[in-house]
């Protein structure tokens, strides 16, 4: 059991707790329940809830599978800083937000889930689990330069490298740093046909 | 078209009956709560959520019914045993319990979305029909009350000042609804893909919650809340001849009398009662096959940490391609982890090959590898799974294993090969293409030995052409090229030390399935696969593309086999 991650955990249980409570609000907000202002209150809860945790955190071991579409939330959540990073934070916060949930019976099972998942990330916190966003790798660009060897140097025809060696080092040898017009080794003849 | 359909017709078959029988169960509770007499004052009040939260509570129990049955293994295992004289297509479908548990849980939570909602419309309309004081038939019916007999009463909300949540925490089907709720939610949330494959112990200790839900289903119908008209109060009171004359059902010269209403009793534990027998022996049953003694005879470390167990059970008997549930209770009580067999049943132990790839498998290779005597215990439960008896019935057989799927494949090859020596006459095949894809084979290297033995036995019998196989390198370099290209005369692989060279890159299919073609012109070939979907469809491409259309031609058929 050493390696369990409670967070991840916690998060698929808030995000759940979110959309029931969602479901909940929008059930006493169109029946038009007694006190239903608490359903609406619940809609704005769960949606909030919902975006929070949409963003998967890291793993500490091995990759993460990132659900469908999180960059964009992850870039604002990331912008929280220590308030998304924090666990105990998240705990508090969950607590806090399912508490007026609890008086309106649509929503209380919202209340009942989220408490539960704000109680699995006291338990994180307490372990020391932090949220840690995905980065998406930055694409390591080819160089352009190294894949294309050294282009020849000579016109065709060209004799193999080897004879081509011989010859430039005869040629430094006698004649030092070859310039000038190029001296083709074989001669070359128009052929008119 | 015509593959996809014999392959599949009885999960469709399956699929379809289970979704009409949830459809009818919706349906007729539907209407009969919302046409009946018996209920008409009752939906004065509630309207139609009356029907809807009963229709969905039907459903709910013939799921609930459902959901434990794939989950006995043991069960199914004697069925398909049973079974024998039954076609394979029928033991195949049974090796997809996981995937119909899992249907069946996306449709209770379904019917518990519903159920919940009709519910919360059922008591605010309750709560409010109790606070109104406009006189109407719905005030009236609610404020008749128990004082008599104790049973005429309809409205559950007993006074204006009483919530509607009071009445839910304090009533046990509103208690039990919440906490079994919360549990379904709980064993959801758990068993999401993600937690699943990465946190395995919090999905499986916390989906034994389902003990809290069963219980509380079954005595979530007790208090009789839906009430309905009593038989006699039907013949002195009818709904079609007193309801509109309701404010003189007090009178003394009335013809109707004030209705009287009985609630129902509960009738899931009807429903569930046998499926939880039924599981309960199913765990009984494996706790006992667990005690049974395992003997390891040996243990044997292969390189990248692949550790083999031999193992002797008495009362063991395995066929090809079936899988056990080993556990280790030094390393954990409480965790069951599935490895196919590698083992032949010929052969007079079982074997498995254990890769370390997470937390349980590491544990084992280390507690091995310390050598400490005794050997630690280990339970065995099993075999399940369907045998891949297909594989001896074909003349010609094409098998494919890529990376672990390699794995039944040793069973396989090990059984095909006994049955050769000792000339068995269930063994049909005469000729065996054995086409092995994997990125690297360090993980793989006993599988080599295997190979490699066979190909020894074989050149011993002086029958070289029984078995042909291909190895491909997915994950080669320019380096392990080059060294191959440099040591292309030598007889032997220098990767493998087998005869056949190993390729490098992905099988080109079209020449594997042209050159079968044209050495076997008038067979049929079974060709099977363990490995990716992506591989699969390639494959069931290739066997279409290159069977002849002449029935006496040769004839490819594709086996989607899960091992």
């Amino acid at each position: 059991m050493g390696q369990i991650e409670w967070a991840m955990w916690a998060n698929e249980q808030a995000l759940a707790s979110g959309l029931i409570l969602i479901t909940g609000g929008i059930v006493a907000t169109a029946g038009q329940f007694t006190q239903w202002y608490f359903g609406a209150y619940s809609i704005a809860a769960g949606v909030f809830i919902c975006l929070l945790e949409y963003p998967r955190g890291k793993r500490k071991k091995g990759s993460t599978m990132e659900r469908c579409g999180q960059k964009y939330m992850t870039k604002v959540v990331k912008l929280f800083g220590p308030f998304s990073r924090n666990y105990y934070v998240r705990a508090i916060l969950h607590l806090g937000l399912s508490v007026p949930a609890g008086f309106l019976l649509a929503t209380i099972l919202g209340t009942a889930c989220l408490a539960i998942s704000s109680g699995i990330y006291l338990l994180a916190a307490t372990r020391g689990e932090q949220w840690t966003p995905i980065e998406s790798k930055p694409k390591e660009r080819p160089q352009v330069g190294a894949t294309i060897k050294q282009p020849p140097s000579n016109p065709p025809p060209r004799p193999p490298a080897e004879a081509r060696k011989k010859l430039s080092e005869e040629e430094e040898v006698a004649t030092g740093v070859s310039s000038g017009p190029q001296e083709n080794p074989i001669p070359v003849t128009d052929e008119v046909v | 078209m015509g593959n996809w359909v014999v392959n599949h017709w009885l999960s469709v078959l399956v699929l379809a009956t289970w979704l009409g029988l949830n459809v009818f169960l919706f349906v007729h509770a539907f209407l009969l709560y919302e046409k009946a007499d018996k209920y008409y004052y009752t939906r004065e009040i509630l309207g139609s959520a009356l029907a809807w939260a009963r229709a969905s509570a039907r459903c709910l129990n013939f799921n609930s019914m459902l959901i434990l049955l794939p989950m006995c293994r043991n069960l199914l295992s004697f069925l398909r045993g049973t079974c024998s004289f039954c076609r394979c297509s029928l033991k195949k479908q049974l090796d997809h319990n996981l995937t119909f548990h899992k249907l069946v849980a996306y449709m209770i939570c379904l019917h518990t979305a519903i159920h919940i909602i009709a519910h919360l419309f059922n008591f605010e309309r309750y709560s409010s029909s109790r606070q109104a004081t406009n006189g109407s038939l719905a005030s009236v019916l609610s404020s008749l009350s128990q004082e008599e007999e104790g049973v005429s009463w309809l409205n559950p909300i007993k006074s204006p000042n009483m919530t509607v949540t009071y009445v839910t925490f304090t009533s046990i089907p509103g208690l039990t609804g919440v906490i079994i709720t919360i549990a379904l939610v709980l064993m959801v949330t758990s068993a999401t893909e993600f937690i699943r494959r990465n946190y395995f112990e919090v999905f499986w200790y916390t989906h034994h919650v389902f003990i809290i839900y069963f219980i509380g289903l079954g005595i979530h119908g007790i208090g009789g809340i839906v009430r309905g008209q009593t038989e006699e109060s039907i013949k002195e009171n009818h709904p079609h001849r007193c309801a509109e004359s309701f404010e003189t059902w007090n009178d003394h010269n009335s013809h109707c009398k004030p209705p009287r209403f009985e609630g129902h009793p509960a009738e899931s534990w009807k429903w569930i009662l046998a499926p939880v027998v039924l599981y309960i022996f199913e765990r009984i049953l494996r706790f006992y096959r667990s005690q049974q003694q395992v003997v390891i005879t040996k243990v044997v470390m292969h390189p990248s940490k692949v550790l083999e167990l031999q193992m002797n059970k008495r009362g063991f008997s395995m066929e090809v391609g079936q899988y056990i549930f080993v556990n280790c209770p030094s390393i954990s009580y409480l965790e069951w982890h599935p490895f196919t067999l590698t083992s032949g049943p010929e052969e007079d132990f079982f074997s498995i090959h254990i890769r370390a790839v997470g937390d349980w498998t590491e544990n084992l290779l280390r507690t091995f590898e310390q050598q400490h005597s005794p050997v630690p215990r280990i339970q065995v439960d099993g075999p399940f799974g369907t045998a891949s008896e297909d594989v001896f019935h074909y003349e010609v057989a094409m098998l494919v294993g890529a990376g672990i799927g390699v794995t039944p494949f040793a069973s396989i090859l090990k059984s095909i090969w006994y049955k050769f020596q000792h000339a068995d006459h269930s063994l049909k095949t005469q000729t065996i293409y054995f086409y092995w894809i994997c990125r690297e084979i360090g993980a793989f290297a006993w599988f080599n030995d295997l190979l490699a033995s066979l190909e020894q036995e074989m050149e011993d019998l002086g029958k070289v052409g029984f078995l042909n196989y291909r190895l491909f390198l997915t994950g080669w370099d320019s380096n392990i090229a080059g060294h191959a290209a440099l040591n292309f005369d030598k007889a032997t692989d220098i990767l493998t030390g087998l005869k056949h060279k190993t390729f490098f890159g992905r099988p080109m299919w079209d020449n594997e399935f042209c050159t079968i073609a044209t050495t076997h012109p008038k067979s049929v070939v079974g060709v099977f696969l363990c490995g990716p979907q992506a591989l699969a469809k390639s494959l069931r491409k290739c066997c279409h593309q290159y069977s002849s259309l002449d029935p006496r031609k040769v004839q490819f058929f594709f086996n989607k086999e899960n091992f």
